[in-house]
């Protein structure tokens, strides 16, 4: 490229900084400090956290930048979310899916407080935590205590809990992913899968 | 992938099977598009449907969908019989001049040593010969020895002319000779081609070598360890990648290290079955020869001071798997009558099939669930679907809200093995709690009841470290850093898996990522991006190895020594990965210990993790067979034209069948056409049903049908069919196109259907339809049958009927 351009970002960074980034930036013209000055004043994100995140969809792994905005009442407003311009995999690109992401960030959808459904019952009843950690905690206990085998029909020591399956992970982080990992071949699980095989 | 998105623009051709990027990875498509645009790179897209992908490839072949093993076998076919290979790199950096065994046959579709009671193979023959004073493989560098892999390579690929090929895939002859000379010209030393794949492969019952078969024809052509060459699979999901690496799945433990076997009752025994063998005096087998002490590191980490020397430490803790525990013997086994609990995260086993009616009777079989997810779920909803009377499931359902992705930080590991690290943007919303602070506090509880109660061997359980400062909130920073793993004597964070040790003094949660999280920071936080390319891609190849982390040790193109010549001289010198300068190798991070002359005659072959030093040709590997063989997928409207006596994969694992339950499959004379699943871009799997803007775009579910058929069977678009397997059915909209068509295979003509997988009873779409979307699971179709190796599902290739409702 010959000619000077002015990068978003560029145009961002000239305008968060003021006139005195001019001379660093080297862009060699007053228009484009004015004109992105005068434009960001308007912005939604004036004032906002800039935090980074990554797509929560396929896996290109499309890096995005995040706005937010502390309320007066203490919660967080989540103003955009668009694409990453310093990313060398998206280079601030996104598609349909990641430019909609906010919609999938806050959503009036979303399963507020746990649900317990009981053998039989024909609806959700909302719970505790407490109730569920526990009932599913016994549930694992006497589930494992019932399906383990300590020694297989050879006299080999398998230590094996055969009745409980795990399967996930392909939203989690890849540091919940290692800690299911450990946690379910600490209670000896064999049964244990993600989205890679489907 | 081998190599990572930015590198696809390396490319100078590139082949797409079983993918459709344009859509499905349509960011990432972006690279493909620099190639073809910046350096004239060719496309060629095969696929069953015109995509946009083939819109804008060079060209586009009508394959069949599950029969890309005839075409990538003929494609080595023409590049043997035409001396088209990189001469220097097929003698010396793959096993082609390795003897193979007396005793190794194939006949008739059936390699030696097949049992077929067992549906097993014996693969004792599908070995080396080895010299009797050394121990190693013999090898015949004038590869003539027609007992050398490479005689019989080329005697096994033979059979794959271009009319068997055109006869297999129904590409036309002519079409299948332009992609040859294409190809044929790609083992020139400056040239390299790419292969980009998605589950378009995966999911077959022949799926693993399928994907072998392409690694194959990469070897031959030398492109494997180059910039611009590899093989290169798309992932679905934003980190599939990082928790396959991290091992939730059966038969792993973290970075790849095998499950323990029933009868191994030490490291040594361990190590002795479980890691590959020196097979050539110049093989450095690293990951064999360091085995026993990535294992030993991630015991360490896993048990604490409860793994110590004297207990071969804690081996007995892991557990050891009797057989398969994979996807569909999870719903098998509770089918059975054997599983009695499931905990599923982020997952929804009613719509992710195969076969959803099948697995959501195995859900109505289980003790409990428990869903831990943001949204509501086809699984967390089951029990209630449509034409289901909840009074008659017994299963206790729990459903746990669970975060999403920006609610927490930690790290996506994308398709190129890119590990970038997120912020946490926002709070929880409502009562909602990250999934690893559900599990650490069911495990507390566990483990409480345990002390109180006692029971079956707890002691893993009270044993496992928690060294984490609030034991019910780990924080993943801390995980990070457990991951990258200390040196126990030092209390220093690891740098490099190269010295983690097998005496107790080292820890790892997986030694991949060793190097990710030293005492300086957290290296995937790195944020060296475009807005500075001198500073942050030296090498202008567009590796970034500043940006983020990426495993191993911020390699960005795997197996790269394989991209210099024997002297250490790039193959292409526009197009280096690494190079040696006469002291060091110096590029990207070598793959190679970084000052081991090229000259020097011990020096270590180039594929350091397997015990050849040498890419496969040839492998023992598989179970299906030591060279990529096709087969029909189990369901198809034709006899294999190669052994119509063997015709599908003789050693798919049958479940229904194996369990005496009826059989579950198709005949052609009932279901008389192919179908395959797809995904479209403004989807993703099933959770952006909840997603409005998303909805909109693509309102409905629909199956693509071509214009012929829709035409012999008076189909408009906008009508309403019925898709039935023997198996179910899907009720939805007609979409008639001309993008899939009829096709002549084995000399009969058939056509393809495209189901989008999308929709089922749960989310926007179904609440404002009358049916509440009760037909609409696509996953309803589909086949209970898997890959001989990997059990993937044979999602891509199925017999339905068609009808007008």
């Amino acid at each position: 490229m010959v000619l000077p351009t002015v990068t978003r970002r560029e145009f961002l960074k000239v305008g968060a900084a003021g006139a005195g980034a001019l001379a660093a930036t080297g862009l060699g013209f007053d228009l484009a400090v004015a004109e992105s000055t005068r434009v960001k004043q308007k912005l939604r994100i004036a004032g906002t956290k800039e935090l980074h995140s990554v797509c929560p969809y396929c896996a290109v792994g499309c890096s995005l930048v995040a706005y937010t905005r502390q309320k007066s009442d203490g919660t967080t407003e989540l103003l955009q979310i668009e694409g990453d311009p310093d990313s060398p995999v998206n280079e601030g690109r996104l598609c349909p899916k990641g430019a909609t992401a906010m919609q999938l960030a806050v959503s009036p959808r979303r399963v507020e407080s746990p649900q317990y459904r009981a053998a039989g019952a024909t609806a959700w009843k909302s719970v505790s935590w407490d109730f569920v950690l526990d009932k599913v905690a016994q549930n694992i206990k006497a589930s494992r205590d019932a399906s383990f085998v300590t020694t297989d029909g050879n006299g080999n020591i398998v230590n094996r809990c055969e009745g409980i399956a795990f399967a996930g992970g392909a939203a989690f982080s890849s540091e919940e992913g290692y800690f299911a990992t450990k946690l379910m071949r600490g209670l000896g699980l064999v049964h244990l899968e993600q989205q890679a095989r489907v | 992938m081998t190599n990572h998105w930015r590198d696809i623009k390396n490319a100078d051709l590139i082949l797409i099977n079983g993918a459709n990027p344009a859509e499905a990875h349509p960011v990432g498509f972006q690279w493909f598009m620099r190639a073809k645009l910046d350096r004239g790179a060719k496309m060629i897209h095969a696929d069953p449907r015109f995509t946009r992908t083939s819109a804008v490839a060079d060209m586009y072949l009508r394959i069949r969908t599950g029969s890309d093993v005839a075409y990538f076998g003929g494609l080595i076919n023409h590049v043997l019989q035409n001396n088209l290979f990189h001469d220097a790199y097929v003698r010396n950096y793959t096993n082609a001049s390795f003897i193979v065994k007396q005793g190794y046959a194939f006949n008739d579709g059936l390699f030696s040593g097949y049992d077929p009671d067992k549906r097993t193979y014996n693969i004792a023959t599908w070995s080396y010969e080895s010299d009797s004073a050394s121990g190693f493989a013999r090898r015949d560098l004038t590869l003539q020895d027609p007992r050398s892999v490479f005689q019989l390579m080329k005697n096994h690929y033979s059979r794959y002319t271009p009319e068997v090929v055109s006869s297999i895939t129904g590409i036309p002859v002519a079409d299948f000779n332009k992609v040859a000379d294409l190809v044929g010209q790609m083992g020139k030393p400056d040239k390299v081609m790419t292969i980009v794949y998605a589950v378009g492969l995966t999911h077959h019952t022949t799926g693993g070598q399928l994907i072998r078969s392409g690694a194959v024809l990469q070897l031959l052509l030398g492109n494997m360890g180059r910039p611009g060459g590899g093989m290169n699979a798309e992932r679905g999901h934003a980190n599939i990648q990082g928790n396959t690496d991290h091992a939730i799945s059966w038969e792993i433990l973290p970075g790849y290290l095998k499950i323990p076997a029933p009868g191994q009752k030490t490291i040594a025994d361990y190590v002795a079955q479980s890691a590959p063998k020196k097979s050539d005096k110049n093989s450095w087998n690293f990951f064999g020869t360091n085995y026993s002490k990535f294992m030993v590191s991630t015991l360490k980490a896993w048990y604490g001071d409860a793994a110590k020397k004297d207990n071969e430490f804690a081996f007995d803790f892991v557990p050891k798997p009797a057989s398969n525990a994979s996807w569909m013997t999870i719903y098998d086994q509770a089918l059975k009558g054997k599983m009695e609990g499931l905990l599923l995260s982020g997952m929804t086993a009613a719509s992710i099939g195969p076969d959803s009616n099948q697995v959501q009777s195995a859900l109505g079989k289980l003790k409990w669930l428990v869903i831990m997810d943001a949204l509501p779920t086809t699984s967390s909803e089951f029990w209630r679907a449509p034409g289901v009377d909840a009074s008659q499931i017994k299963t206790e359902v729990f459903m746990l809200p669970a975060t999403h992705w920006i609610e927490k930080d930690g790290s996506f590991v994308n398709s190129g093995r890119w590990s970038q690290w997120k912020d946490q943007v926002l709070p929880p919303q409502g009562q909602s709690r990250h999934d690893h602070w559900i599990l650490a506090d069911l495990f507390q509880r566990v483990k409480k009841l345990y002390q109180a109660q006692g029971g079956k061997f707890p002691d893993p359980i009270t044993s496992l470290t928690f060294n984490y400062k609030d034991p019910l909130k780990p924080e993943l920073d801390e995980i990070a850093r457990e991951i990258n793993g200390k040196d126990l004597t030092t209390g220093k964070q690891m740098t490099s898996f190269a010295n983690l040790k097998d005496d107790g003094t080292t820890t790892t949660g997986d030694w991949i990522y060793t190097g990710s999280y030293l005492d300086s920071g957290n290296l995937m936080k790195r944020r060296g991006g475009i807005q500075d390319p001198k500073t942050n891609d030296p090498t202008g190849m567009g590796f970034y190895p500043n940006w983020s982390w990426s495993w191993p040790l911020n390699r960005r193109v795997m197996y790269n020594r394989a991209s210099a010549d024997l002297d250490g001289k790039p193959w292409d010198p526009a197009r280096p990965g690494i190079t040696w300068d006469g002291s060091k190798w110096v590029g990207d991070v070598p793959d190679y210990p970084l000052t081991m002359n090229p000259h020097d005659p011990n020096a270590w072959l180039p594929f350091i993790m397997n015990g050849e030093g040498v890419g496969r040709l040839f492998s023992n590997g598989m179970v299906d067979g030591p060279f990529p063989e096709h087969y029909e997928p189990v369901e198809s409207p034709v006899a294999n034209p190669l052994h119509p006596n063997n015709s599908a994969s003789p050693v798919a694992f049958l479940y229904d069948k194996a369990a005496g339950r009826p059989n579950r499959f198709g005949t052609p004379q009932e279901f008389p056409y192919i179908a395959t699943s797809y995904r479209l871009t403004e989807h993703e799997h099933y959770v952006t049903q909840h997603v409005p803007h998303l909805v909109q775009l693509q309102p409905k579910p629909f199956v693509e049908i071509p214009y012929e058929l829709a035409s012999e069977k008076g189909i408009k678009s906008g009508d309403h069919v019925r898709v039935s397997s023997k198996r179910g059915k899907v009720e939805v909209l007609a979409l008639v196109t001309k993008r899939l068509g009829p096709m002549t295979v084995a000399g009969q003509k058939v056509y393809q259907i495209g189901i989008p997988i999308h929709w089922g009873y749960i989310g926007l779409s179904a609440e404002s339809d009358p049916s509440h979307g009760r037909y609409w699971l696509a996953n309803a179709l589909t086949p209970f049958v898997g890959d001989a190796n990997a059990r993937t599902p044979e999602f891509k290739a199925f017999l339905v009927n068609l009808e007008k409702m």
